[in-house]
């Protein structure tokens, strides 16, 4: 056994020295190209926090002019974010009313009730099916006579010309109307039935409606994005031009293009990131106001329903896009309008 | 360190601010540009600094040539030189102190060493207890040492000056040039641009007289303990 178990051992060895050997390095080199050192991250830390805390003092500094830009940006991002809260409040709205969708699945004439009974354990077992009844042709003609009113004309009848009938209600998950399509295609392969009905007409229709409002939401969304770029462009470019001097000097001593552009990019930030804030608020607000008159609309339609707000993780998603499109709109200015300014001409 | 070979500018419109021009100074040379205003002096020193480019001709500072300087090596560039300007551009919106700290806050240096080094060269020009006033409350001569300070804060072994003592009157205009004089004793090339030839007689130094683009006269004047081509 010895013999045989040495080499093993030195060829696991081997192994892993092999395995071993290539880490290092390749580890070590990324770990430089990363960071430039402990010290050189720290200045580079304290160098950027700096222009951070002193743009928010320049902005400070003149509060009506501040104001006035962030307004701008904050109504112009709670309106595209006030139509998508609509649109997903609609949305959800409209999976109460799928649970409100049924299937009619009618049997041949001459099934029996056991046949019946049978197709409809067989129709609750699918996944795609949440609610199943059976009325039979009994039940059926009962309720028919009395709510027709024609009882004596009905005992005429030799036979009842009624079927059995199986109603049933999509799952929540399947209630689209292509999901309806195929749940009823599905069942009308099944044997002994001869008619299903769906009634997905009104779903499609709501569900268009909604794409129309979706494509409405993105189409305002990208418009108004285009706005704050160029609202936070212009607001920087002025103050560009009210800085001329400073570039201007700042260029002569040996100061980059991107020392110069720094500041102009946090004030952007600053601006981008006050507008989203203030759509959050916007969208808060206008939310508080309507939601008591809308749960009294959807109270009298029997509706428990109450409009949701946009959460943290949309909240979130609304104040970055406002501070990532102020970054870009003062990119964008500061880009084109520095170079222009040159020492000595 | 400061070598023109056979320069011309010509400014777009057909205007030839400098023709043919050719002269070396030495490391640690001190000199006058001299020559009525529309001489070329001023465009001379911005060929230096790389704010203009010659149309014809080589323009080599600190033994390279600014030809082969792209334009994104222009700031790296630049802060190898100390500018002094006549209306001397100091920011109004800040102290002293932070006037001459801009060269280093640009290079990245650290806080402390900033503030070292903004003190040193504020002493050097006699306004250490100037550092927490604004520009604007500072004499014309007072304003025009903060530009120099703000010029060799950076320690750059290369200065020019364009009409420094121009709006100055004899006596600050003198004291103005001393320092530069000062300056040169510890090894700074210095370049200075100006007319007021009354004044340079007294001083000494070569003179490289310019008149239409043109170097008139090049005088090598003995001052004391320098090297002159």
């Amino acid at each position: 056994m010895r013999p045989q178990a040495t080499p093993r051992r030195r060829k696991r060895r081997g192994a892993r020295r092999q395995a071993a050997t290539p880490k290092p390095p390749r580890r070590k080199s990324g770990f430089e190209f990363r960071v430039p050192g402990p010290r050189g991250l720290a200045r580079w830390i304290s160098r950027h926090a700096q222009t951070l805390v002193g743009t928010l003092g320049r902005l400070t500094r003149q509060p009506a002019g501040t104001a006035m830009t962030i307004a701008v940006i904050g109504i112009a991002l709670a309106l595209p974010a006030g139509l998508q809260l609509l649109v997903a409040n609609f949305q959800g709205l409209s999976g109460q009313w799928d649970d409100s969708v049924e299937l009619s699945v009618y049997l041949k004439p001459g099934t029996t009730e056991d046949r019946a009974r049978e197709l409809r354990d067989q129709v609750a077992a699918m996944a795609s099916v949440s609610e199943t009844e059976l009325v039979t042709a009994d039940q059926a003609l009962e309720e028919f006579r009395e709510s027709s009113g024609l009882g004596p004309t009905l005992a005429v009848l030799e036979d009842n010309p009624l079927p059995h009938l199986v109603v049933l209600r999509p799952a929540q998950d399947h209630a689209s109307p292509g999901q309806i399509d195929s749940l009823a295609e599905t069942l009308r392969s099944l044997p002994d039935v001869d008619l299903v009905q769906a009634d997905t007409e009104w779903v499609r229709r709501l569900y268009a409606m909604l794409d129309v409002a979706r494509r409405i939401v993105i189409l305002a969304a990208v418009m108004l994005a285009v706005g704050v770029v160029v609202i936070v462009g212009n607001t920087i470019r002025l103050d560009i031009q009210n800085r001329r001097d400073e570039i201007e000097v700042s260029k002569l001593i040996g100061a980059t293009d991107g020392f110069i552009r720094r500041p102009f990019l946090y004030l952007g930030f600053w601006y981008g990131l006050g507008g989203g804030l203030l759509a959050l608020l916007l969208v808060e607000g206008g939310l508080v106001m309507l939601s008591e008159p809308v749960a009294r609309l959807a109270g009298l339609y029997g509706s428990n329903f109450r409009p949701e707000g946009p959460g943290i993780a949309g909240g979130l998603a609304l104040v970055g896009a406002g501070a990532a499109l102020g970054w870009l709109g003062a990119w964008v200015s500061a880009t084109r309008h520095m170079r222009r300014i040159e020492p000595g001409q | 360190m400061i070598q023109f070979e056979q320069v011309f500018k010509r400014y777009p419109g057909g205007h030839d601010a400098l023709s043919d021009l050719t002269f070396t100074m030495e490391s640690g040379e001190m000199a006058f540009l001299t020559g009525h205003s529309g001489a070329g002096k001023s465009t001379l020193l911005k060929l230096v600094a790389l704010i203009e480019r010659p149309t014809r001709g080589q323009v080599l500072v600190n033994g390279r040539n600014t030809g082969g300087v792209s334009r994104r090596r222009i700031p790296a560039f630049r802060r190898q030189i100390g500018m002094v300007f006549q209306d001397h551009k100091l920011l109004q919106d800040r102290t002293v102190h932070d006037n001459v700290a801009l060269p280093l806050v640009i290079a990245g240096v650290g806080r402390r060493e900033t503030s070292r080094r903004v003190r040193a060269a504020l002493d050097q020009v006699g306004l250490l207890d100037k550092e927490g006033l604004y520009p604007v409350m500072l004499s014309t001569g007072e304003q025009q040492r903060v530009g120099i300070a703000r010029a060799i804060v950076g320690r750059p072994p290369v200065l020019i000056a364009d009409e420094p003592t121009g709006n100055l009157d004899p006596d600050l205009s003198l004291e103005i040039m001393c320092l530069f004089e000062r300056l040169n004793e510890v090894g700074v090339t210095v370049l200075v641009a100006s007319h007021d030839l009354a004044l340079l007689q007294r001083l000494g130094h070569r003179r490289i007289a310019l008149a239409e683009g043109r170097i008139t006269e090049d005088e090598a004047h003995a001052a004391p303990g320098h090297a002159t081509a």
